[in-house]
C-alpha cells in the first residue's frame, strides 16, 4: 500500500498507463493513508464512496485507451473550490452546512481530466491566514517536527503554513498525490515551503475564480501543490483554463506545460532583488538562498543584481487591498440566504448575530480592516494610494524583466513555526507573506520548491517569480533546481 | 419663469431629477436570467443573482449597447472606457451585499435634452451622465406579520440611471422632461418606460431659494413611478419648505417619500442615517473600454427620434406644433399617422387620428398597437372624405359600423348608400321644398341670418345626410338672399 502513496503524481500516471496498477487501488491505498494521518486534520471531508466511482470510471476509461492527464490520479481539494454535491465550506463555520448545486471551473478541468475526489482539504477560514490555525475545523499539524538538540524529534506541533495547510499537509504526507490549492498573498508558496512540497502559484487569469470562494478577487488565483515539479506541471495543465465566466480569465492556449521540462537553463537571466535581502533575515536563508545562485549558475543560468525598489511596500499595500475585497466579497454571506442564521429582532440583529457566530476573529478583524479602508474619509488615503503603490509594485517588475527571464529570491523568512506561537500577534503573523505578496500584488506566476533544510531539520523553500504567462520557464528552472537540490528528506508524520 | 408666492415675496424651485430606467434585454447585467416583468417569485434567478458563494458576474454586452444606444440618443459623450464599481450596504433583496453600478467613470458622460413648454418655446435641460447598474430585488413586507419575503427576479436587472443638471424651474418643467425622456427610450427600443411596472422610476431633488440667490439644500424624494405623482410632490414638496423657512425653519437634506393616499411627502432618512456606499472598482470586472467604431456603429442604428420627427411631420404634413406633439408621443402613433396621411388631406388625416381614434381607443381599452381599425382601414375612410365622396358627418357612421362590422370603409358607404350627393338639382329641389314648407322661418332667417344654419338641417335631414353640406348652405344662404 505503501508504495502507491509514495508514488509521485507523474510516476502513478506512467503506472496506471502500463495498468501496472489500477486507479481503484491507488484510490483505496489513500484512504488508508488518510486514516493514518488523520490527526494530522489535513481533511475536513473524505468522498471514499464518489471516489472509487470515480477510479472505477477511470478504471474503464484506461482500459480503453481514453485516459485524461489526471486519469485515476487520486487528489484532494482545497475546501474553498465548490464542489457539486459535496459540502463545501471555506472552513467557515458560516458555510458549515453549505452543498453547493455547481462544480468550480478547476475542479470541472481535473474530473474531466480523469482526476479522482479524495475529499476536500482543511485551509485557514476564508483563506485567510498564514498558518491554518483560523479554520472553523480546527488547526492543522505539519507532518515535520523539529529535530532537537540532543538529535531527537521535538514533539511540538508545528504549522503547516496556510492558508492551503490542508492541501500542504495532505500532500506532504502522502494523503493524496496532488492537491489544489489558492493564493493570495503566499496561500500555495508558503504552506509548501513549510511542508517541503512543490507549490505553484499561476499568473493571474491562468486558472478561472469561477466557483472559487472569493477572498481578493484581484489577486485570488488557483494552483497546485505537488510532491514534485513535473507533478505541478501537469496538475497546472488540467486546472488552468480560459473561462467566459470569469472576466478575469486570459484567452491564452495553455501549453502543455511537461513538455517544458528540457532540464536545459544554458543562457537563462535570473534576477536576485536586492530588496528581499530584509533586516534580520536568518543566515540559513541567506545561505540557502545562495545555494540556489549557485545551483542555478551550475546549471548555466546567468545571474543579475536587480533592484525592486518599492518590495517594502508591498506587504502593507497587501493588507488593504486584499482587506478591503475581502469586506465586500464577504457581505454575501449574511445569513439570507443560505449558510448559518442566527436570528435577531430584526434584520440589521440578525446580519450582526449571524456575522459574529459564523465568522471568526481573523475574518472578522481582516472585513473590519477592510470597511474601514473604503470608507468616507479614509477611501483615497489609504485603498487609492494602495492601488498606485500596486502598479509602481508592478512596474519595478516590467522593468526588472526587461533585462531578465526570471527571479529567485525564499519562499519565507522563517522556517515552519509552532501552533500557538504567533496566533496572538497578527503582525508577525503577517511578515510570513513578505517574499510572496509583492507576486499577487503584480498577478506574477510563481513557485517554490523544496530546497533544504533548516538547522532543526525543517523544510525550507526557495521562490521562482516568472514573467505573465511564462509558466513554462518557471518550471523548466524550477526542474533543474530541483535535481540540483536533491530534497529527499521526507517528513516524520506521514503514512506509512 | 414662475415662481412660488411665500408670505415673504417670491421663491424659486430648482430640481434636478435621477430615472432610473430598466433596460428592454431578455437577460440581466451581469448573468442570463431571464427578466419577464411579473413571473412566479423567484423562477428567474441565476446562481450570480442569489450571490452563491465563488459566483463572478459577466457583462451583458446586449446591454452595454443599449445604454450606449440611449447615451447617443440624449446627445450625449459616450466615454470609450469606464469602470464598473461596487456600492456596498445590507439589504436582503441585495443578495451580494452590494450593487455593482458606474461611479467614477459611467459610460454616458455630459448630454442635453430639449423639452417644449406649454406656451410653444423650448427649454434645454442638462443630462450630467448617464450609468448602468444593477436592479435590486424585492422585499415584501406585508405577506406574514413577523417575517419578510424577498423575491430576487429583479435582482441584477440592468437599470441605467440617467441624472440631470438641476436645469428644472417648474413642477411643468420636470414632468415634461421625465416625458420626453421616456419617449426618447421608448423611441430607441432601451427601455419600455413603463412606470406603472416600475420599469421607469424618478428620484426628484427639490430645493427652493429666492430668484438668483444660491442654491438651497435639497431634499430628495425617492421612487416615483408617475408622472402625475411627480407634479404633485414636487408642488407638495416645494410648498413644504418655503413654509418651513418663512417659519424661520431650516431645511435638513433628507430623503423623503411620496404618499400618494396622504398626498405629503415625509421624511424617510436623513443625511446622517445616509448609507457609507464604500464605493471601489469592482476586482472581478474589467474596465470597459469600447472602439469609437464600436459606437460608431450602434450610432449608424438610431432612428428618427422625436424632435427630427416633430420637425418632419410639421414640415412634410403642414401640421401645427400642437398635433405633432401629440403624434411623436410614441412612435407607433406618428407611424400610424403616417400611413392613413397616404395620399390624404393631412389636416383630417390628424384630427381623425388624434380625435376620433383615439377617443375609441381610451373609451374601449385599446392602446393603438391592439386597435381595431387598422392604419390602412383609416386611410380608406380619410380617403372616402377628402375626396368628398362621404361628408365628416357621414364618415363617424361609418367609423361605427366598421367598429361593429370589421368592413371596410368604402364598400360600407357602397353597401348602405351613404355617397354624398353632390348633384346641384336635388339638392336645390329638397332646399325649395324646405323653403316653402317653412314660410315663418324663412322671415325669421331674412332678420337673423344665422337662421340659415337651421334650414341646412332641414336639408341635411330630408337628404338622410348624403347632402353635401357646404353645398347645401351655399343654396340656402343664396336662395334666402342671404349672401
Amino acid at each position: 500500500m505503501s508504495e502507491l502513496t509514495d508514488l509521485s503524481l507523474s510516476e502513478a500516471r506512467n503506472k496506471l498507463l502500463n495498468k501496472d496498477i489500477t486507479a481503484t487501488e491507488l484510490a483505496t491505498a489513500h484512504f488508508a493513508a488518510i486514516k493514518q494521518i488523520e490527526p494530522l486534520n489535513a481533511y475536513i471531508l473524505t468522498t471514499e464512496d464518489k471516489a472509487l466511482e470515480m477510479a472505477a470510471a477511470s478504471d474503464a476509461k484506461l482500459a480503453k485507451g481514453q485516459a485524461g492527464i489526471l486519469e485515476g490520479i487520486p487528489v484532494g481539494v482545497k475546501d474553498l473550490f465548490c464542489t457539486k454535491d459535496v459540502r463545501t465550506t471555506a472552513s467557515s463555520k458560516i458555510l458549515g452546512n453549505f452543498i453547493p448545486t455547481y462544480e468550480s471551473t478547476v475542479t470541472a478541468n481535473m474530473w474531466t481530466d480523469g482526476a479522482v475526489l479524495l475529499g476536500k482539504l482543511n485551509c485557514d477560514e476564508f483563506a485567510m491566514g498564514s498558518s491554518n490555525e483560523t479554520s472553523y475545523f480546527g488547526d492543522v499539524v505539519n507532518p515535520w517536527q523539529r529535530r532537537g538538540d540532543d538529535n531527537k524529534t521535538d514533539d511540538t506541533k508545528l504549522v503547516p503554513g496556510g492558508s492551503s495547510g490542508g492541501s500542504a499537509a495532505a500532500v506532504a504526507a502522502r494523503a493524496c498525490l496532488a492537491a489544489t490549492a489558492t493564493d493570495t498573498g503566499g496561500s500555495i508558496r508558503q504552506p509548501a515551503a513549510f511542508t517541503g512540497t512543490v507549490g505553484m502559484k499561476p499568473t493571474y487569469g491562468r486558472c478561472s475564480r469561477w466557483g472559487t470562494v472569493a477572498f481578493a478577487s484581484s489577486l485570488d488565483q488557483a494552483g497546485p501543490i505537488t510532491r514534485t515539479v513535473r507533478d505541478a506541471a501537469i496538475m497546472l495543465q488540467s486546472m488552468a483554463s480560459y473561462d467566459n465566466k470569469d472576466s478575469t480569465s486570459v484567452n491564452v492556449a495553455v501549453p502543455a506545460y511537461e513538455k517544458a521540462l528540457t532540464g536545459d537553463i544554458r543562457g537563462l537571466k535570473i534576477g536576485i532583488p536586492k530588496e528581499f535581502k530584509v533586516d534580520g533575515m536568518p543566515a540559513e536563508i541567506q545561505q540557502l538562498w545562495q545555494q540556489g545562485i549557485e545551483w542555478l549558475k551550475a546549471a548555466g543560468a546567468e545571474i543579475y543584481d536587480v533592484s525592486l525598489p518599492h518590495t517594502k511596500y508591498a506587504l502593507p499595500t497587501y493588507y488593504i487591498v486584499a482587506p478591503a475585497e475581502a469586506s465586500s466579497n464577504l457581505a454575501r454571506y449574511d445569513g439570507v440566504r443560505y449558510g448559518l442564521r442566527v436570528a435577531g429582532d430584526n434584520i440589521d440583529e440578525q446580519y450582526a448575530n449571524s456575522r459574529a457566530e459564523g465568522f471568526g476573529a481573523e475574518v472578522q478583524r481582516r472585513i473590519l480592516i477592510g470597511t474601514y479602508v473604503l470608507s468616507a474619509g479614509y477611501y483615497d488615503a489609504y485603498y487609492k494610494k494602495a492601488q498606485r503603490v500596486r502598479t509602481l509594485i508592478k512596474q519595478d517588475f516590467d522593468r526588472a524583466y526587461e533585462k531578465i527571464d526570471l527571479l529567485l529570491t525564499p519562499t519565507t523568512p522563517t522556517a515552519a513555526f509552532g501552533i500557538g506561537e504567533n496566533i496572538g500577534d497578527p503582525l508577525t503573523m503577517y511578515l510570513n507573506d513578505i517574499f510572496t505578496v509583492s507576486v499577487n500584488m503584480a498577478g506574477l506566476p510563481a513557485i517554490s520548491i523544496p530546497a533544504g533544510l533548516s538547522a532543526d531539520g525543517l523544510p525550507l523553500g526557495l521562490q521562482l517569480i516568472g514573467k505573465p504567462f511564462d509558466e513554462e520557464t518557471l518550471f523548466r528552472t524550477a526542474d533543474v533546481m530541483e535535481t540540483a537540490a536533491n530534497f529527499t528528506a521526507r517528513p516524520q508524520l506521514m503514512a506509512k | 419663469m414662475s415662481y412660488i408666492q411665500g408670505a415673504t415675496g417670491d421663491w424659486e424651485i430648482v430640481m434636478g431629477l435621477e430615472i432610473h430606467a430598466q433596460i428592454s434585454s431578455n437577460s440581466k447585467l451581469m448573468s442570463g436570467a431571464a427578466t419577464t416583468f411579473g413571473a412566479e417569485p423567484n423562477s428567474q434567478v441565476s446562481l450570480v443573482d442569489a450571490a452563491m458563494p465563488g459566483m463572478l458576474p459577466v457583462v451583458n454586452e446586449f446591454c452595454y449597447r443599449q445604454a450606449v444606444l440611449t447615451g447617443l440618443g440624449l446627445n450625449a459623450e459616450i466615454n470609450l472606457v469606464s469602470i464598473f464599481d461596487r456600492k456596498n450596504y445590507f439589504y436582503p433583496d441585495l443578495p451580494q451585499g452590494y450593487q455593482i453600478s458606474q461611479f467614477t467613470d459611467p459610460i454616458v458622460g455630459k448630454g442635453i435634452v430639449t423639452i417644449e413648454l406649454a406656451d410653444g418655446s423650448t427649454h434645454d435641460i442638462g443630462i450630467e451622465r448617464l450609468h448602468l447598474e444593477q436592479d435590486a430585488g424585492k422585499s415584501i413586507h406585508d405577506l406574514y406579520p413577523n417575517q419578510s419575503c424577498v423575491d430576487l427576479n429583479r435582482s441584477g436587472v440592468a437599470l441605467m440611471e440617467i441624472v440631470s443638471d438641476p436645469d428644472m424651474r417648474t413642477a411643468e418643467q420636470a414632468k415634461l422632461y421625465v416625458t420626453k425622456i421616456r419617449t426618447i427610450l421608448r423611441y430607441l427600443g432601451t427601455c419600455d418606460g413603463n412606470m406603472e411596472q416600475g420599469s421607469l422610476r424618478a428620484d426628484v431633488n427639490v430645493s427652493v431659494r429666492r430668484p438668483g440667490a444660491e442654491l438651497g439644500t435639497r431634499c430628495e424624494i425617492k421612487n416615483m413611478n408617475s408622472i402625475r405623482n411627480i407634479g404633485m410632490a414636487i408642488e407638495y414638496e416645494a410648498r413644504r419648505q418655503v413654509d418651513l423657512i418663512e417659519d424661520g425653519g431650516v431645511i435638513t437634506q433628507e430623503t423623503r417619500l411620496w404618499d400618494v393616499a396622504k398626498g405629503e411627502t415625509r421624511s424617510m432618512r436623513s443625511k446622517e442615517e445616509a448609507h457609507d456606499y464604500r464605493y471601489f472598482p469592482d476586482p472581478d470586472l474589467l474596465p470597459v473600454v469600447l472602439e469609437q467604431s464600436f459606437v460608431d456603429a450602434i450610432k449608424a442604428t438610431i432612428p428618427e427620434l422625436p424632435d427630427q420627427k416633430h420637425e418632419r411631420l410639421m414640415s412634410q404634413y403642414g401640421l401645427n406644433s400642437y398635433d405633432a406633439n401629440i403624434l411623436v408621443a410614441a412612435p407607433e402613433n406618428a407611424d400610424y399617422f403616417e400611413i392613413v396621411a397616404k395620399g390624404v388631406d393631412a389636416k383630417l388625416a390628424v384630427n381623425w387620428v388624434t380625435g376620433d381614434l383615439f377617443g375609441m381607443l381610451n373609451k374601449q381599452g385599446y392602446t393603438i398597437a391592439t386597435s381595431p381599425i387598422n392604419a390602412e382601414a383609416l386611410g380608406e375612410l380619410v380617403g372616402l372624405v377628402t375626396d368628398k365622396t362621404v361628408s365628416n358627418k357621414i364618415a363617424k357612421q361609418v367609423f361605427e359600423i366598421m367598429l361593429k362590422t370589421g368592413e371596410g370603409a368604402a364598400k360600407i358607404v357602397e353597401d348602405q348608400g351613404l355617397k354624398q350627393v353632390t348633384d346641384t338639382g336635388a339638392i336645390e329641389k329638397a332646399v325649395d321644398q324646405v323653403i316653402a314648407a317653412n314660410p315663418d322661418k324663412v322671415e325669421q332667417a331674412i332678420a337673423k341670418p344665422k337662421m340659415a344654419g337651421w334650414f341646412v338641417g332641414q336639408v341635411m335631414q330630408a337628404t338622410g345626410g348624403k347632402a353635401n353640406p357646404q353645398a347645401v348652405s351655399d343654396l340656402v344662404k343664396s336662395k334666402l338672399g342671404l349672401d
